[in-house]
């Protein structure tokens, strides 16, 4: 179905007209510079997308290991292996790093690394941009486990709550170090956000109108729509917590007028999104991945995507639900658990959907496909334990217990993280040309499958006997030793299948067999392009006739043609139709967002420890930012503007 | 289930109203789970047979009908699930409000402190107002207005057999009652991280007759007696003269600061280290000497008292009935 020829045979080719030619000509203009410097320049989609995914997978894995300790600390009661200090910074870097630095920038690179591909064109909208996002990601990331490595890690808890967090109780700069990381992820996600909203809108290959849109692009653009909407909350919060503890503000000080709920408001607006932000991109994982496995397209597209919607809308109505012991006169407190339960139909409707896919399609159970039974089977639970923590008075018994951490790992690790597995052994061969093992596979999702249980289904039961959450020990004659062993045994399984899944990575880009253009038999555009994706990602726009572009007929794909060959340029397309409409000039690689980030580097972190270095920072962005803004030279234009056979399109 | 300790353990009736509402919801959630599970199962299923006959998708306009109508009745069923669930949270959640015709309530404030619990209970003779730490007496069949306080950060307040959360907030002033309707003796736990010692954060709960519950309390309100032996004073010349009196009171003598626990009846307590701590001698002369190893972090310091200096202090608090 591809509609170009493999790359290899470029070389060989003189006429200037060829395939072969073109990819030379594209390839020449759209690579990375050589060596350090190219890597530190580059502004390519998919190098910053696939080194933020690797980034995130080893922020992912430290975090990992925090939780690995603590679960040895909380194996017996009245344990020594870990004090309240180091379990404390323990537990709230954990939880950071999970939110702020693996979950977010997770499925936002996973949607730049694929979103361009999915919809037909050749980069994300504003490439310098999407540069510097990353690179404020990975200074954010560094900072907090600076702090970590060297015991100032932050140990007031990933929430943050006043006072405790604000300078009477928290003094030093631990605290500080968690709100200027979250400044950093903050800016990052917000930059990915757009980035991912204005590519879907403007550039979507010719005929890929709205109704035509992949659910997993639906679910990334929607995520980023919540991301824009949600983060600068908790940027503002954050901020202004820095601010109460650099600075003297008294925003959240009651004796000074300020107030300690205003942080809890403010904080969970953001937070509660956050889950759904998370899961999200997961749910649009599995529409991929249940269409291709099926054979068939996902049933109830509108469906699905009109849920997605709904539930991002709806997402921002339950913040309440984390404050009800707080407490809130009832009548308001009935309406958030309203608003909690009717985020379950839509949520339910995405599940019948895909059951119905699976029920009417040809399903192939290779790994990926194992992953969405296991989203479906840990997903669920994960969702229906919501349901009781929602309901006022049960949450009033079972709210800050273990049956928390119990629940929220169920959606995270169900909604986000088996499908994010999925998604990688499904979309592996894309990236790196090579197929996974799926016996290692199986094995390691089994073990995930089973250690996910027999971890976190106890800490369900821990809560419901009592056992309150973020304790760093418990008594012994509580009765709460033997479950709490059972989750730490469960937690080595899932050690032992995330090694597995890491040798299975290792192994198969090593030596795992070829995996050719297209080996799923995808639904969607990125299957049409050889594996690993070129740099330009497509020598031809195609044009797509339907919603499952790949399937829709049985010849190559048609083709917009007049796009320049000597400057990176992509085609831009109208916001509901995908009429073209314009070329676009991209940039060619640039230190500068690498600079910029810097600047703001050097002004986030110096303005812990000294006022003075928000003004010098400030400074370095205006120089970095009149870099960034200079007048390029643009090449001259020699191309009519863009035709499009009309009669092909439907 | 009755789990001891646990919310299905019910002494009062918030919290046996609550019980049942937690049970009515995990057994429609388990259904709910099981037929998510067995459709998921038959969809699996049927698909392997039609991909051991070799049949592409099904994809006939009968079949989506089909599943159209079925997601549409499972749609329905979950919206129906979701009402019910919302009526019986709203009706539970009318239930355990603070009784209008509440008879002869008791009041107590509560005041959260990094890592203890202080204990106020009012009553209309000033003089009978009662402070204790980290131990709450309660009589059956009264009901308790329990009003929550707190000078530092957010702590929150938890009888898992009596009723769900409440939060002390600093600057605000919550309110959650309690009613105790057989006797028991319960730990409680802080139940909002509150720094290093959240997890050592506990006190005693003692429900009780309303008889043996007004012995106690008359007890706790008399002052502490007078050293009256030679051991005992000078572990009472220790107490006033070291480092123990800049935080601790202690009824009928000089001591009478609030940055700790008050002591006064200390001797009559089930556990020291906010409830963490059996009370023993041994255990009493641990934490004196070094609580840090008990409890790191805690606001206590060590105490390097001689031997002869700590047998005495010992004795006195043991007196201290």
């Amino acid at each position: 179905m591809s509609a170009q020829p493999q790359p290899a045979e470029r070389a060989v080719e003189p006429d200037p007209n060829s395939p072969a030619s073109l990819h030379a000509r594209l390839e020449q203009v759209w690579r990375n510079g050589p060596g350090l410097w190219g890597w530190l320049t580059s502004v390519n989609h998919k190098s910053i997308a696939l080194r933020s995914i690797i980034t995130a997978f080893t922020f992912f894995g430290i975090a990992g290991i925090e939780a690995a300790l603590m679960r040895v600390q909380l194996a017996r009661p009245e344990n020594s292996f870990i004090g309240p200090d180091l379990y404390n910074q323990l537990f709230t870097t954990h939880g950071s790093a999970m939110m702020f630095l693996f979950a977010v920038p997770m499925v936002q690179s996973v949607a730049l690394y694929f979103v361009p591909i999915m919809i037909g064109t050749r980069n994300v909208a504003f490439p310098r941009l999407n540069a510097f996002g990353y690179w404020t990601y990975l200074i954010g990331g560094v900072l907090l486990f600076s702090g970590l490595f060297t015991n100032t890690g932050p140990d007031q808890g990933w929430f943050s709550y006043v006072p405790l967090a604000g300078p009477g109780f928290s003094p030093g700069k631990r605290v500080d170090i968690w709100a200027q990381m979250i400044t950093f992820t903050e800016i990052a996600a917000i930059v990915a956000a757009i980035e991912v909203i204005v590519t879907v809108f403007k550039q979507r290959a010719p005929g890929m109108s709205l109704n035509r849109v992949p659910p997993f692009v639906w679910a990334m653009v929607v995520m980023s729509f919540m991301v824009l909407v949600a983060m600068p909350y908790v940027a503002t919060a954050s901020a202004m917590l820095a601010m109460d503890r650099l600075i003297a503000t008294q925003f959240f000080n009651y004796t000074e007028g300020g107030d300690a709920l205003l942080w809890q408001h403010l904080f969970w607006f953001f937070g509660h999104p956050e889950v759904y932000i998370i899961f999200i991109p997961g749910l649009g994982m599995v529409s991929a991945i249940v269409a291709t496995f099926s054979r068939r397209p996902v049933f109830g597209y509108t469906a699905v995507v009109l849920s997605l919607v709904a539930i991002g809308f709806l997402s921002f109505g339950l913040w309440v639900h984390h404050m009800f012991a707080t407490p809130l006169p009832q009548t308001g407190e009935s309406f958030f658990t309203a608003a909690s339960a009717m985020i379950a139909i839509p949520t339910g409707v995405t599940i019948f959907c895909w059951i119905a896919t699976i029920w009417s399609g040809r399903p192939r159970f290779d790994t990926p496909m194992l992953y969405v039974i296991g989203f479906i089977a840990l997903f669920t639970i994960g969702g229906l334990s919501g349901l009781l923590l929602a309901s006022v008075p049960v949450d009033l018994q079972i709210t800050d217990t273990d049956f928390l951490p119990g629940h929220i790992h169920y959606v995270l690790l169900g909604g986000m993280v088996f499908p994010l597995f999925g998604a990688l052994h499904y979309w592996f061969p894309k990236v790196t040309g090579r197929m996974m093992s799926e016996r290692l596979g199986k094995v390691s999702f089994w073990l995930l499958f089973v250690g996910v249980n027999v971890t976190f289904f106890p800490q369900l039961l821990l809560g419901i006997a009592g056992m309150p959450r973020r304790v760093y020990t418990y008594l012994a004659d509580t009765g709460w030793g033997g479950l709490n062993l059972t989750s730490s045994i469960g937690a080595g399984l899932i050690a032992l299948g995330i090694l597995l899944l890491v040798v299975n990575i290792a192994r198969s880009l090593a030596a795992g067999p070829a995996a050719g253009a297209d080996p799923w038999g995808g639904e969607t555009l990125e299957w049409a392009i050889s594996s690993p994706a070129p740099d330009y990602n497509f020598a031809y726009i195609p044009i797509v006739h339907g919603r499952s572009a790949l399937w829709a007929d049985t010849g190559d794909l048609d083709a917009v043609a007049g796009l320049r060959e000597d400057r990176r340029e992509v085609l831009q397309t109208t916001m509901l139709d995908a009429v073209p409409d314009s070329r676009h000039e991209h940039p060619d690689p640039t230190i500068v967002p690498l600079l910029t980030a810097l600047a703001v580097g050097v002004g986030l972190i110096w303005g812990i420890f000294d006022p003075i270095g928000f003004d010098v920072g400030a400074v370095l962005m205006f120089i970095a930012l009149a870099a960034w803004g200079w007048p390029q030279k643009t090449k001259p234009n020699s191309h009519e503007i863009v035709e499009v056979p009309n009669d092909r399109r439907r | 289930m009755t789990w001891a300790g646990s919310i299905f353990d019910t002494a009062g009736t918030p919290a046996a109203r609550i019980a049942r509402l937690a049970w009515f919801l995990i057994i429609v959630s388990g259904v709910t789970y099981l037929l998510v599970l067995v459709a998921t199962g038959i969809a699996m299923r049927r698909a392997r047979a039609r991909r051991t006959q070799g049949e592409l998708a099904d994809t006939r306009p009968e079949t989506a009908n089909r599943l159209t109508r079925n997601v549409a009745i499972a749609t329905i069923a979950t919206t129906l699930i979701l009402l019910g669930y919302v009526t019986a949270t709203a009706l539970t959640g009318k239930a355990i409000a603070w009784p209008l015709n509440a008879q002869r309530p008791l009041t107590i404030e509560v005041t959260g402190h990094q890592w203890w619990w202080q204990f106020r209970y009012r009553d209309s003779v000033p003089s009978n107002w009662l402070t204790t730490s980290n131990e709450l007496h309660i009589p059956v069949g009264r009901p308790v207005r329990v009003i929550l306080l707190s000078n530092d950060v957010i702590h929150s307040f938890w009888i898992p057999e009596l009723h769900g959360k409440q939060d002390l907030i600093p600057g605000h002033r919550n309110t959650t009652w309690i009613q105790a309707d057989r006797p028991g003796v319960w730990k409680a736990h802080c139940a909002e991280f509150c720094g290093h010692q959240h997890a050592k954060m506990l006190f005693d709960v003692v429900a009780e007759s309303p008889a043996k519950f007004d012995q106690w309390y008359i007890r706790q309100l008399a002052s502490a007696l007078p050293p009256t032996d030679s051991a005992t004073k000078r572990g009472h010349d220790v107490f006033v003269q070291r480092t123990c009196i800049m935080c601790h009171s202690i009824n009928g003598t000089e001591a009478g600061s609030n940055v700790g626990p008050e002591l006064t009846h200390i001797a009559s307590r089930p556990s020291i280290a906010a409830g963490s701590l059996p009370n023993t001698r041994v255990n009493l002369a641990r934490w004196i000497l070094n609580p840090q190893l008990i409890k790191p972090g805690v606001r206590m310091p060590p105490n390097a008292l001689s031997p002869a200096d700590m047998n005495a202090l010992l004795d006195y608090l043991e007196t201290l009935k």
